[in-house]
C-alpha cells in the first residue's frame, strides 16, 4: 500500500460499522430537516407567501429549501466529525488501536475529515430525493448543487475536527454549538433574506461559511448561476484549508506525549 | 547475533519530571525480554517510545534495520502491540475485527480471511467468531486483543500487561499461548508486575524503577546476583521481637513488612532449629524468588502513581 492511502482503510472501517446501522440512521438524519422544511416551508410559506430576493420574488419554500439544504450538509458532517470521531478517539480507543499498525494519526485524522463528508453528502442526497420527490425544485443544475454540498460538508468536517481535538467530554461541544452554529443559522439567510438585517450584521454575515455555502447552492435551486461563485467558493476552500491545518496540529498536539 | 529491537539511551521527560532515564536495551531473534518495575516506573511509555507514538528527548529506536520515528511505518508493520487497554472494535464481531485490523497492514481481504480462522482457534475463540467483544471475558478479549496483533505475522510482539485483571485459568491461556509463539520463533516483549509470570515467559529481565533501568539480566542469576538463597519467613505474636533476639545473627539479611519477618539466609538449617524453640511462631521456608527481589530493589512502599 502506497503511504499516501493508508487513510483508505480507516474510511473503510467507518463505512463498514455504518452499514451495519445505515437505515436507522439515514432514518435521523433526514427527519429532522425534513420536518423543519415541511412545518416552516408550508406552515410559514402559507403566511409569507414569496420572498424578494435580488429584485426576484421566489416561493418561501424554494428559498428555505435551498439554504436548508446546506444546514444539513454543515449539520450532518458537524455530528459526525464531533461526537462520532469523539466517541472512536477518546471513548472506544480506536485511534490508538489503529496507530499501532502502520497508520499514522495524519491519516487517521484526514479518514475522518473524509468520512464526515461522505455522511453529510449521503444525507444531502437522501434530502434532495425528497425535495424532487415534493417537486420543490426541478432545476438540472442541481447536478452542480451537489458536488458543491460535498465542499460545504469538507469545509464544516474540518471545522469540527478543531473542537474534536479540543474536546475533554461531549460537553464540550454544546458551546460549538450554542456559540457558532446556531448564531450562524440565523445570519446566513436560511430561514430570511440577509437584508432583514441591520447593515453591520450583514457585513460579518458575508465572511461566515454558511451565508458562503447558501450564496453558491441557493442559485442552482432557481436555475441560475451563482453571482460571485469564485469568492464564495474561496472563502469555502480558506475556512477548510485552515481548519484541517489547525484540527492537524491541535490533535498532534493531543496524542504527543 | 544481532538484536532484531535495539533502544538505546531513551529520555522522555514531562515538564521537570523525567519519567524514562536512560534507558537501552535489546531484544534478541527468538527472545523473550520481560519489562518488570512497580506502577509508575516508565514502562508504557517506553513501549510508547518503541512505537513511535511518543517522541524520546534522547536517545534513538531501532529495528530490523530501520529507525524511528521516520521509518515508523515499515517497522510497525513487522510489529504486533497489545496495549495495556484493550482497542477492539465493539460493533464488530470478533472475525470483523480482525479482517479491519489486517486492513490496517495493507492486507488483501483473501489474505486475511484466510488467516482468520486459525488466529480465532489460536485464540481459543472460534465458537466465538461472530460474537461482538461486549459479549466476550476479559480472558477472551485478550486473547483477541493477541490474534489481532498477530494478523500480519509480525516478527516481534510488544505486548503491555497481556494478563493484568485476569483470572488463574485466563493467565495460564495467555502464557501457553505466548509460549507457543516463542516456540515459533517469535521474539517478545513483556511488561508486567506479576513476578511469576516474567519468571516463566522471559529470558532475560529488565527491572525498571522512577524511570531508570536498576538491573538486568536472566532471572536466575538476578537472583543469585542480588539475594541469599533461601527465604524464612515468620509471623505470628512474638515475630516482631525476633528482630532484636540474636536469632537476627543467624540470618544474612532482615526485613518487616506487616507483621511479617523475612529472614534471607544462605543455610535455613540453623535458623529454623532456633525458631524451633519458640512456640506460637509459625514459619514458611521457601527458596528466594523474583518477588524477593523485585521488592529488594524497588522497595516494598505502596506505588499509587501512574
Amino acid at each position: 500500500m502506497h503511504n499516501a492511502f493508508r487513510f483508505w482503510p480507516v474510511f473503510m472501517r467507518n463505512l463498514l460499522v455504518w452499514r451495519k446501522l445505515a437505515i436507522p440512521s439515514l432514518v435521523a438524519n433526514i427527519a429532522e430537516p425534513l420536518m423543519w422544511l415541511v412545518a416552516f416551508g408550508y406552515g410559514m410559506g402559507a403566511l409569507v407567501g414569496e420572498v424578494s430576493l435580488d429584485g426576484q420574488k421566489v416561493p418561501y419554500i424554494l428559498f428555505l429549501a435551498s439554504g436548508s439544504i446546506c444546514m444539513s450538509a454543515m449539520n450532518a458532517a458537524t455530528f459526525e466529525a464531533l461526537y462520532s470521531a469523539f466517541s472512536r478517539m477518546h471513548v472506544q480507543k480506536t485511534w490508538d488501536g489503529i496507530m499501532n499498525a502502520p497508520v499514522n494519526l495524519d491519516d487517521i485524522v484526514l479518514a475522518e475529515l473524509l468520512w464526515a463528508a461522505f455522511k453529510s453528502l449521503f444525507t444531502v442526497t437522501a434530502i434532495l430525493g425528497v425535495m424532487l420527490a415534493l417537486g420543490i425544485s426541478y432545476s438540472p443544475k442541481l447536478l452542480v448543487a451537489w458536488p458543491v454540498l460535498l465542499g460545504v460538508g469538507i469545509t464544516f468536517s474540518c471545522l469540527a475536527l478543531i473542537f474534536n481535538a479540543l474536546a475533554k467530554g461531549y460537553d464540550f461541544f454544546t458551546y460549538y454549538f450554542t456559540l457558532f452554529l446556531t448564531p450562524m443559522m440565523f445570519l446566513s439567510g436560511i430561514f430570511f433574506p440577509l437584508e432583514q438585517l441591520p447593515p453591520i450584521v450583514r457585513s460579518v454575515s458575508q465572511w461566515l461559511p454558511l451565508t458562503n455555502a447558501v450564496d453558491l447552492v441557493r442559485p442552482l435551486f432557481m436555475d441560475q448561476w451563482p453571482d460571485q461563485a469564485l469568492r464564495h467558493a474561496l472563502v469555502l476552500l480558506v475556512y477548510a484549508t485552515i481548519g484541517f491545518w489547525v484540527a492537524l496540529a491541535l490533535t498532534r498536539k493531543r496524542f504527543r506525549g | 547475533m544481532n538484536p532484531l529491537f535495539e533502544c538505546k539511551n531513551l529520555v522522555k521527560r514531562y515538564g521537570d519530571a523525567t519519567v524514562v532515564n536512560d534507558v537501552s536495551f535489546q531484544i534478541a531473534p527468538g527472545e523473550c525480554l520481560g519489562v518488570i518495575g512497580p506502577n509508575g516506573a516508565g514502562k508504557t511509555t517506553t513501549l510508547r517510545m518503541c512505537l513511535g507514538l511518543s517522541s524520546p528527548e534522547s536517545g534513538s529506536v531501532h529495528a530490523f534495520g530501520l529507525q524511528m520515528p521516520q521509518d515508523a511505518l515499515a517497522i510497525k508493520a513487522r510489529l504486533g502491540v497489545v496495549s495495556q487497554f484493550d482497542t477492539l472494535d465493539p460493533d464488530f464481531t470478533c472475525a470483523e475485527n480482525l479482517m479491519v485490523f489486517g486492513r490496517y497492514f495493507g492486507m488483501k481481504k483473501a489474505e486475511i480471511a484466510q488467516r482468520i480462522p486459525q488466529l480465532l482457534e489460536f485464540a481459543a475463540l472460534t465458537h466465538k467468531a461472530d460474537a461482538k467483544p461486549g459479549q466476550l471475558s476479559g480472558g477472551m478479549k485478550r486473547r483477541l486483543s493477541l490474534a489481532r496483533a498477530l494478523i500480519n505475522n509480525p516478527d516481534v510482539l510488544l505486548l503491555d500487561e497481556p494478563t493484568t485483571g485476569l483470572d488463574p485459568q485466563a493467565r495460564h491461556l495467555m502464557w501457553e499461548r505466548l509460549q507457543q509463539l516463542l516456540q515459533q520463533g517469535k521474539s517478545i516483549l513483556l511488561t508486567t508486575h506479576f513476578m511469576d509470570e516474567a519468571e516463566r515467559l522471559c529470558d532475560r529481565l529488565l527491572v525498571l524503577d522512577h524511570g531508570q533501568k536498576i538491573a538486568e539480566g536472566t532471572p536466575r542469576d538476578l537472583i543469585t546476583q542480588h539475594l541469599e538463597p533461601d527465604v524464612v519467613e515468620v509471623f505470628g505474636n512474638g515475630a516482631m521481637a525476633l528482630l532484636d533476639s540474636p536469632l537476627r545473627s543467624l540470618a544474612q539479611r532482615v526485613e518487616t513488612s506487616g507483621e511479617t519477618v523475612f529472614f534471607y539466609t544462605v543455610d535455613a538449617a540453623p535458623l529454623l532449629q532456633a525458631l524451633n524453640a519458640h512456640a506460637g511462631l509459625r514459619t514458611l521456608h521457601r527458596p528466594a524468588n523474583l518477588e524477593d527481589l523485585f521488592l529488594k530493589l524497588t522497595g516494598r512502599q505502596i506505588r499509587e502513581e501512574g
